[in-house]
């Protein structure tokens, strides 16, 4: 138990750190290059694979621009009809009506180009990713040491922050739309290899049994027997893939010159045009509405209607999104206003919209004001820079006396005296080193008071491995020079996810409780996930001003629906028997809710834990366009100065950050099962 | 009496399949025990070291013949390695070790090759939980076997529908797996396993997963079936009593050995041990005895006496005796009399029979 002589450490630090520098600060002199060195190393790499990578963007962009020229040539009416049929096939009445009005307002809103652009990025982008990630999904699933060599690089590539992999591929590639679209296959192909290998290996033994039985060949049993027993699930990769790729098009478009509507959102909003903003924000979601639906509906509607055709039954779908579009074509020289909207139907929402914006901005301002403080005071500052240095007149009201510091210690004394009491150790030296961290502030706190108490909850949790590689970690932050701008990222992560996480978890409680909120949630959710990221920066930097706050804001949005989502599903899945034998005991519903479901589920809930602070991750950095400091801007200054190194060692220092955390939930649940199991 | 009983009309007929020393090890080298040097003659010594040093010999040293048109089941307790000796017959798994002779021919030195073409043409299978593809309807799945041959479509449909006939599954052609029950499954994956027209027919806890009323429905479709077609059939089961209906012979396994193989009546007159007479104990004799194990030589004029024939079961010779009280006549299948069973004569049987079993169970 090294439990005192962390907090021994802890505490001789914080006062020594006024004394000496290297406690306070990591020295410098001990800091390697290595953003330089990946530099170094990357501009070796350009300057020997120039040959390579020019001809990849060649081969690439020309089906590129095949794409983008048939999707500006089709007429509006062709392409919206072709969409609302395969919507139909997919999704029914509804998802057709809904795809229609949505390209109508696409159209109406004038945004028709931009939409194209990102659509024949998708479009081009998803085959790639589908076909790439289904190979190695199939090689992944025939060979054991393909899987292991697979699994680390999905891992990895799922904790890399979206942006970290546009600066090699910008490096690499050359500016222009070919980086979008690599960057998008890249960022969207692993989801495709889980769901195949998933698939393949879900196939009931019996049936492929039965299948060699019938005399099938090697070739044979994979495509007739094994394949379409997974197809589904692979069906589902395909739905990831494309959502993932619609999201890294959109992020892609920071790059500029595609003049795509990920371009339109972003430029308008940097110019606080936030009525033009809202507007192509409003066509991002569509288009990810759209495409999700479509592809979602493709996968559920599988084995429900391959009832035994004839050849022109077989082909009777594609030959009449053929015809449907050849008519269309020949019609709109007869009919103009079908190959070209007419200027004069265009909808000028914008303006009234800033209208309505600038009127509610107005008129919401005290009480957005009087929210963004308190939290700011009492919520962000004092575990930012510490209550020591939050707490004065203009902010607490009152200017912090001795007795003041003297009545914080107590109450921190006193609450860990009494976890300790109860027997609960590690919760009262988390009550101690807490305090300490309120009391001084997470990005004042001394780098070695931080890494031993790290060490220490990474050896208490998971032993020795997870010590050494969090202590591994933790030396790449220091010896890079990233050390402060991850604890600013660490400070905003920890907060943003545990708050995401009490909403999440609480309305999932609820939506496990009452079916109404549950159905009334759904969509919401559903929604949140579906947006790019991008979209849901909108109507917050609107609101709250670019800032943290609004980082935060952005944050919880995306970061919430996870926790939710597993609470939900872990309380309303608690064993039947235990329920029935729990009520058959009286209990009432509070203590069935948090005697008996609250404990049996909480491995799920901790899974939501988890999965949250990927997002949480995963969103700082685009949360670094609404002005945060740390890691997320690190990465995005990286990337708008060219600088390969100072972008890809943030890139990693923010993989080290997920996987450091994601190792510890592991490591609990871990510990949590072993418990479970023993009673 | 009884031996003579062994000599089933099936035993008389030619071997069609034939299994010798088989052996499946499962573990980390199951092969070293079976090469030059390692292989010995003392089965029970060689399991008990592939168990010590942790191997499991799922199949030890099987050995049984299957004749033409004979229903051959093989019964034992879930574990006991009869999916695994079924499996290595049709190959699905390959035995370390034996010989699989159909007509003759090892099927263990097939090349793959072969091995599809024999499965295409010779052999159908029936998995306990029907192994049907759910993407396809029932008409596809049971032309499946057919469509991988590249027969054409005409020829996959006729014959089919033909298989599909005779399961009784006429109008459901155009349902999904999903939308049977599981007897109506089942019947589908009969129909699979016999679209090819195999000549043996591999049957793995076919009716395991049912309900014993649906079970038991389908076992007489079953025999009805096998009635038509004449296959030369393994058929597994757990069930005691699913093997005593069905089987012409069968064989109990216990943890990879046959423990004891013959007709059902054999094994309920002589069980081998306390473990085969555990599952016989249960068994009532009426029902299972047939009528050629009771005879005794006739005295007296025997003229005037019904006729019944030996493979009938005693329970339906009481019914025979009530009407005719002096006795009947019993018949082999080519007409010529075995013997006479009379109500005092069969009283006695089943008296020394119980006696037997009771001596024996103590
Ligand atoms: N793939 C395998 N690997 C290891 N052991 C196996 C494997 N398959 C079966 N076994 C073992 O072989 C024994 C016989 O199994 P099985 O043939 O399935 O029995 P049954 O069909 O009679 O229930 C069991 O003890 C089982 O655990
Ligand atoms: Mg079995």
């Amino acid at each position: 138990m090294g439990w005192p002589a962390v907090i021994l450490v802890s505490a001789s630090c914080v006062l020594a750190m006024g004394h000496l520098d290297w406690v306070a600060e990591f020295p410098s002199a001990l800091q390697l290059p290595i953003g330089g060195l990946f530099n170094a190393i990357m501009k070796w790499m350009v300057t020997n694979t120039e040959p390579f990578f020019k001809a990849v963007t060649f081969v690439l962009s020309y089906p590129m621009g095949w794409m983008r020229g048939l999707l500006h040539w089709l007429p509006w009416s062709a392409f919206i009809a072709v969409l609302v049929i395969i919507a139909y096939r997919a999704g029914g009445a509804w998802l057709a009506g809904f795809t229609g009005i949505s390209l109508l307002y696409v159209l109406g809103v004038d945004l028709w180009d931009e939409a194209m652009n990102s659509f024949a990025l998708v479009f081009i982008s998803v085959p790639l990713a589908v076909l790439i990630g289904f190979l190695l999904g199939v090689l992944g699933d025939a060979s054991d040491r393909a899987k292991r060599a697979i699994m680390p690089l999905l891992d990895i590539s799922q904790t890399i922050p979206a942006f970290a992999y546009l600066l090699p591929i910008l490096l690499l590639f050359g500016f222009g739309p070919v980086v979008g679209l690599v960057a998008s296959i890249l960022f969207s192909f692993p989801p495709m290899v889980r769901n195949t290998m998933l698939g393949l290996r879900g196939v009931p033994l019996e049936i492929v049994e039965s299948g060699l039985m019938s005399g099938a060949t090697n070739a044979q049993l994979f495509w007739r027997v094994r394949i379409p027993s997974a197809l589904k699930q692979i069906l589902i990769g395909v739905n990831q893939t494309t959502m993932a790729s619609l999201s890294m098009v959109i992020i892609a478009s920071i790059i500029g010159g595609t003049a795509d509507i990920g371009w339109e959102v972003l430029s308008t909003m940097r110019k606080a045009q936030f009525g033009e903003s809202m507007i192509a924000g409003i066509v991002i979601a569509l288009m990810a509405m759209i495409l999700d639906r479509i592809t979602f509906g493709l996968a559920e509607k599988q084995g429900s209607t391959m009832v035994k055709k004839s050849l022109v039954q077989r082909y009777f779908f594609p030959m009449s999104l053929l015809m449907v579009a050849g008519a269309l074509v020949v019609m709109d020289d007869a009919v103009p206003f079908l190959g070209h909207w007419p200027d004069a139907w265009h909808l000028d929402l914008a303006g009234p919209l800033n209208q309505v914006i600038e009127r509610f901005v107005i008129v919401s301002k005290p009480t957005v004001e009087a929210i963004k403080t308190a939290c700011l005071f009492f919520v962000m500052l004092p575990f930012k820079i510490g209550l020591d240095k939050t707490v004065s007149p203009y902010t607490w009201g009152f200017a912090p006396t001795a007795w003041h510091v003297a009545g914080y210690a107590a109450l921190i004394g006193l609450a860990s005296l009494g976890a300790w009491r109860k027997g609960h150790v590690g919760l009262a030296v988390t009550a101690l080193l807490g305090g300490l961290v309120f009391y001084i502030g997470l990005t004042d706190m001394p780098w070695i008071a931080i890494l031993s108490i790290l060490i220490w909850f990474a050896y208490r949790l998971g032993g020795r491995k997870l010590a050494i590689g969090t202590a591994l970690g933790m030396l790449f932050l220091l010896v890079s020079g990233s050390w402060d701008k991850a604890m600013l990222s660490l400070y905003l992560c920890t907060i943003a996810v545990s708050l995401s996480f009490v909403m999440g978890a609480s309305l999932g409680t609820l939506a496990a409780q009452y079916d109404g909120f549950s159905h009334f949630m759904r969509p919401i959710n559903d929604t949140m996930q579906t947006l790019p990221p991008f979209v849901l920066l909108i109507p917050i930097v609107m609101i709250f001003k670019i800032g943290e706050f609004a980082a935060l804001l952005a944050i919880i949005g995306y970061a919430y629906v996870p926790a939710f989502r597993y609470t939900e599903h872990g309380l309303r899945h608690v064993s039947e028997t235990v329920v029935e034998a729990a009520s058959s005991l009286g209990t009432s519903r509070a203590q069935m809710l948090f005697l008996v479901k609250m404990p049996l589920a909480l491995p799920n809930i901790m899974l939501g834990l988890n999965q949250s602070i990927m997002y949480g991750i995963a969103m700082l950095v685009i949360a670094a366009l609404v002005g945060t400091t740390g890691l997320g801007q690190e990465v995005y200054v990286g990337l708008s100065a060219g600088n390969f190194g100072q972008g890809f060692v943030a890139g990693i220092g923010m993989a080290i950050i997920a996987i450091t955390a994601d190792r510890f939930c592991q490591a609990w649940q871990h510990n949590h099962q072993h418990h479970v199991t023993k009673e | 009496m009884a031996a003579s009983v062994t000599n089933t009309a099936e035993t008389q007929r030619p071997v069609k399949l034939s299994c010798r020393n088989l052996w499946k090890v499962y573990g980390t080298k199951p092969k070293h025990y079976f090469d030059a040097f390692g292989y010995q003659i003392d089965v029970g010594a060689l399991a008990s070291r592939m168990r010590a040093e942790d191997h499991i010999p799922a199949a030890i040293d099987v050995t049984f013949d299957v004749h033409e048109g004979e229903i051959f089941v093989i019964m034992g307790l879930s574990g006991s390695g009869k999916s695994t000796v079924v499996r290595c017959l049709s190959r699905l798994i390959d035995a370390n070790y034996g010989e699989v002779l159909l007509d003759g021919d090892n099927l263990l030195n097939k090349s793959d090759k072969e091995l599809i073409d024999i499965r295409r043409h010779k052999m159908g299978m029936v998995f306990q939980n029907f192994g049907l593809m759910p993407h396809l309807t029932v008409l596809e799945n049971v032309a499946f076997p057919l469509k991988l041959q590249g027969l054409s479509l005409r020829d996959q449909r006729e014959r089919a529908q033909r298989v599909i006939t005779l399961v009784d599954l006429d109008g459901r052609e155009d349902a999904f797996p999903t939308e049977l029950s599981g007897g109506q499954q089942q019947r589908v994956g009969i129909a699979r396993s016999l679209a090819v027209e195999p000549e043996v027919w591999f049957l793995d806890e076919p009716f395991s997963a049912l309900d014993p009323l649906i079970r038991r429905q389908m076992q007489d479709e079953f025999l009805r079936i096998q009635k038509v077609l004449h296959k030369s059939i393994v058929f597994i089961t757990h069930d005691f009593l699913e093997a005593l209906r069905i089987a012409d012979r069968m064989a109990i396994m216990r943890d990879g050995k046959i423990v004891q193989m013959g007709t059902p009546e054999d094994l309920i007159l002589h069980p081998a041990d306390d473990y085969v007479a555990q599952f016989t104990s249960e068994v009532p004799r009426i029902r299972v005895l047939r009528a050629q194990a009771c005879v005794i030589p006739a005295t007296g004029d025997t003229s005037v006496m019904a006729h019944v024939p030996g493979s009938m079961i005693v329970e339906s010779v009481l019914t025979e005796l009530a009407e005719n009280p002096s006795g009947v006549v019993v018949d082999d299948p080519d007409g010529h009399a075995l013997g006479v069973i009379t109500p005092v004569s069969l009283i006695q049987t089943l008296a020394s029979v119980a006696e037997a079993r009771d001596g024996g169970g103590a």
